[in-house]
């Protein structure tokens, strides 16, 4: 295995990693709540009475974060190699998968391991394991 | 209730900027973990790891309480079986984000810093998550 030196920032990963821990941890501890952006999003297409004020309050803070971030400082590189139609397949591949599967990188990847759920670390092993797959055969296979 | 929106905010920025700052806000980057055949950049298991490390206390103290320090009712899941559905729905979220780079929430990230491909990724995640609403309904009738 190559390791790609250039590309590899451990320590601002590391402290962006901590922020989205504490993130969870407010979350939680404040409202009791997981912090899974698909199950969030998600609980908006079937409304609830009360039950949607929080979501937009939680969607619109991440959504602002790159207005607030650039006050401080300039806006790291964004690549999005993916052209559309990829996008699109991707898109809706997410969007019914996360629910199908109840949650994604934040709900199963971060508060499912912190809990010590089971359920969130097959979770998290297959969406993984589904992600290095499919980057080997659309990188090194189909060559895109 | 006021204070209840305020922390969801206050939580969805704070990750949102978590999400800038780690640079998985960025497509190219995330995939770089995912290619472990080409030139691996294993910054996103240090991201998973610093979350999860302050998350295991975080979680440690929201088990032991039924209320959150602001006195709301503890809504932590309570189903853990493993079954088709999570491994499936799983795997098809793994695909689509091996496809393009971008799960949830960065999505949202990249969405809000202007990028045209990232509205266009989080309209069609939205309408996925519509299509399986349709289908569960369906499911429920017949």
């Amino acid at each position: 295995m190559d390791i790609a030196w250039d590309a590899f920032t451990p320590w601002s990963a590391l402290a962006g990693g901590l922020l989205i821990g504490l993130a969870a941890a407010l979350f939680v501890l404040l409202n009791g709540r997981i912090a899974g952006i698909s199950g969030i999003l998600g609980g908006l297409l079937t409304p609830v009475r009360g039950d949607l004020l929080w979501r937009i309050a939680f969607l619109a803070g991440m959504v602002g974060a790159p207005a607030v971030w650039v006050l401080f400082s300039g806006m790291p590189e964004v690549t999005i190699d993916a052209g559309y139609p990829a996008l699109i397949v991707a898109g809706l591949l997410v969007g019914v998968g996360t629910r199908y599967g109840s949650g994604c990188t934040s709900g199963h990847g971060v508060c499912g391991l912190s809990r010590l759920s089971v359920r969130s670390l097959v979770a998290t092993v297959s969406f993984m394991g589904a992600g290095f797959v499919t980057v080997y055969v659309v990188r090194h296979l189909l060559g895109v | 209730m006021v204070r209840y929106t305020l922390a969801s905010a206050l939580a969805g920025l704070v990750f949102g900027l978590g999400l800038i700052i780690s640079g998985m806000a960025n497509p190219a980057k995330v995939l770089g973990f995912l290619d472990l055949a080409g030139l691996w950049d294993p910054s996103l298991a240090f991201v998973m790891g610093g979350a999860i490390l302050v998350g295991l206390f975080a979680f440690t103290v929201a088990k032991r309480r039924t209320l959150s320090f602001l006195g709301f009712a503890m809504k932590l899941p309570t189903n853990t079986t493993v079954d088709r559905r999570l491994v499936i729905g799983s795997l098809m979220f793994g695909v689509g984000w091996g496809i393009a780079g971008f799960c949830p929430g960065p999505a949202l990230v990249a969405l809000g810093a202007g990028y045209t491909k990232a509205a266009v990724f989080a309209i069609a995640m939205v309408a996925g998550m519509v299509l399986f609403e349709l289908i569960e309904r369906r499911r429920a009738t017949s």
